[in-house]
């Protein structure tokens, strides 16, 4: 009996660890499209997951729309927010260089909590789950059907995205800048549209991340800094740029912290996957999956 | 950026000196000494970081975790093991640099994001360790009771005092920091941050100049700690959090990364701005901070510090 409940504990901290890392995973793919067009690390792209659960909570719950048109909506105005992020805060800067970047994504960062700070304020919000909380039972381990949403919707966007980047000329000329943007420019494509597009999706990647999980741990507007850390770490994990390197980053770091949080320390859970994120830095520098070429720089 | 020029030197040191006399008699800016003790401890630490990232352009979102460290060397050794506050000063400088040669080495390989991720993952870390080991550091809650500093008897113990200590201490950082830029160890760094493969072509050590600068701007921010927590006698893990790291980003954007004037004037300026100007604005003065950073990113990339020489550019146009 004992070992039952233990096996069925383990499985229980499994499922919820992948669900976490779900949403992980998400936040570094959009972490992942902005450095493929630009090398830009956007550290405000936590701000799309918490703007995404808020947006929806409002049009939802406060305003009274339909789930569906509430989700349409809240993704609408977060992809605009990333647009307006490129055109105010990262295409004016003149210098670009890592640094600068880095300093001028963080400043957008703040100003976008600070202003859900204004309208939101302090306290959490709550979502009603996209399909009921009646918990499935499945052998001991409780499965929220949120937990499938969430699940579902990293599927979806990964293979929307391959298809994307692979069979659209929209996708493959936004790939075509990744690779070589001055080649890219030659041939005649609009480098600086193909920039705005990628902040565009990621907001939208983003939006749908904060959508899912505000049902499974409520929204407030301070969340984003953490989330866009974890997800950050995910990329990195998985090699920056790498689409499969980010989902199987964000899936690790989830089942590291929800294991490590169960089984050892829980007061500790954010240190865990951050402490396995050094080490694999120190010992592989280019994550698991990433190749070496981590340090030029595209200028636009 | 070789040749530190002696006259605004003279000036700053002149104006340090009179400003608590001033402050004294003008009612208004009474409190401006108390802003100012803030200010040279940011100052102490932006002295060090400037040096990371303006010169050898390593950038930094950990630095708060090494304040912590000072802060608590000095809160947990005074107050649980008696030791004498100068002692726990110079304990806590060891152990950040030992900190800092530990996650340095491996971390100072990295590069861009790369580095950017790593000190970010360290400052989380030790953030967490200050909150969770509560029967060391009284947890979130913080540490109360730590002493004030006296030396041969004379004790520290107003303000205009304890401003004059601390700014003592920054002109000594101040002179050590030039000192080092004019070393070779500071052409090295110059020389790493045109071109690593150049500077390693040469001969240039990189590694150990990249670790040499980040234990001593570790030295310089664990200091600050021990000056912090004898000062306000209370610490708490809050004020060594990510946000305090990005803070001082912040200050050093904002006066100027290329030079050490810039981390002076950033610093003062952040305190004033903190404590005084944007005090109205409450929790919202966040906000402002972003909309700060944005606009100097943008139109102020050299910082506050390079304004004249823009000014005077536009002029003679």
């Amino acid at each position: 009996m004992e070992t039952i409940s233990a096996a069925s504990q383990l499985f229980q901290f499994i499922v919820t660890g992948l669900t976490v890392g779900a949403i992980y995973a998400m936040v570094a793919i959009g972490f992942n499209i902005i450095y493929n067009v630009t090398e830009i690390i956007n550290l405000a792209q936590g701000e799309f997951v918490m703007l995404g659960g808020l947006i929806m909570v409002f049009m939802h719950v406060t305003v009274g729309l339909p789930m569906i048109l509430a989700f349409v909506t809240a993704v609408l105005l977060v992809t605009l927010t990333g647009m307006l992020l490129d055109r105010l805060a990262i295409k004016p800067i003149r210098q670009p260089s890592v640094m600068t970047l880095i300093i001028a994504t963080i400043a957008a960062s703040i100003v976008i909590k600070g202003t859900a700070m204004l309208i939101w304020g302090k306290s959490p919000y709550d979502l009603p789950a996209f399909s009921g909380r009646t918990p499935i039972e499945l052998g001991g381990v409780i499965i929220q059907p949120q937990y499938l949403w969430v699940i579902g919707f990293l599927v979806v966007v990964t293979i929307g995205l391959t298809l994307f980047f692979n069979r659209t000329i929209l996708g493959k000329a936004m790939a075509a800048c990744a690779d070589n943007p001055d080649a890219a420019r030659l041939v005649g494509i609009n480098v600086q549209y193909m920039v705005l597009l990628s902040f565009a999706l990621s907001a939208a990647i983003g939006a749908i991340a904060g959508m899912t999980l505000t049902p499974i741990a409520l929204m407030d507007y301070d969340r984003g800094a953490m989330l866009a850390i974890k997800g950050f770490g995910a990329a990195i994990l998985g090699g920056l740029g790498s689409f499969s390197g980010a989902v199987l980053g964000g899936l690790l770091i989830g089942l590291i912290e929800s294991l490590g949080a169960g089984f050892l320390l829980s007061g500790y859970k954010d240190a865990y996957a951050l402490i396995v994120l050094l080490l694999v830095l120190f010992l592989r520098p280019s994550g698991i999956m990433g190749n070496f070429e981590v340090t030029k720089f595209k200028r636009f | 950026m070789l040749r530190i020029r002696k006259a605004p030197m003279g000036v700053g040191a002149i104006f340090i000196l009179l400003f608590p006399w001033v402050a004294e008699r003008l009612p208004a800016i009474e409190h401006y000494p108390d802003l100012m003790v803030f200010a040279g401890i940011y100052c102490l630490m932006t002295i060090g970081m400037s040096l990371l990232m303006g010169y050898a352009g390593q950038i930094s979102l950990g630095h708060a975790a090494f304040y912590g460290i000072g802060a608590y060397a000095s809160g947990i050794l005074t107050t649980q093991y008696n030791l004498n506050p100068w002692l726990c000063i110079l304990i806590g400088s060891a152990a950040a640099t030992a900190v800092a040669v530990v996650v340095g080495a491996p971390s100072l390989r990295l590069r861009g994001h790369y580095l950017a991720m790593a000190t970010l993952a360290f400052g989380i870390i030790i953030n967490i360790v200050f909150r969770e080991e509560a029967e060391w550091t009284g947890g979130p809650d913080g540490m109360g009771g730590i002493p004030g500093l006296d030396i041969f008897g004379y004790s520290f113990d107003s303000i205009h005092k304890y401003y004059y200590l601390v700014w003592i201490v920054v002109a000594i950082a101040f002179f050590f920091t030039i000192r080092l830029i004019q070393s070779p160890t500071g052409r090295a760094l110059r020389a790493i941050h045109a071109s690593e493969a150049a500077a390693s072509a040469m001969g240039i050590d990189i590694s150990r100049s990249k670790i040499v600068v980040f234990a001593f701007s570790a030295i310089l921010a664990s200091v600050a700690g021990s000056l912090y927590a004898h000062y306000m006698n209370f610490i708490n893990p809050s004020t060594f959090d990510t946000l305090f790291s990005i803070k001082l980003v912040i200050m050093i954007a904002l006066g100027g990364m290329h030079t050490i004037w810039g981390a002076v004037v950033g610093s003062v300026l952040f305190a004033f701005l903190s404590f005084e100007w944007l005090h109205q604005f409450g929790e919202y003065e966040i906000v402002v901070y972003g909309l700060v950073l944005m606009m100097v990113t943008i139109y102020l990339p050299e910082g506050l510090v390079g304004l004249p020489g823009r000014i005077a550019q536009r002029v003679r146009r």
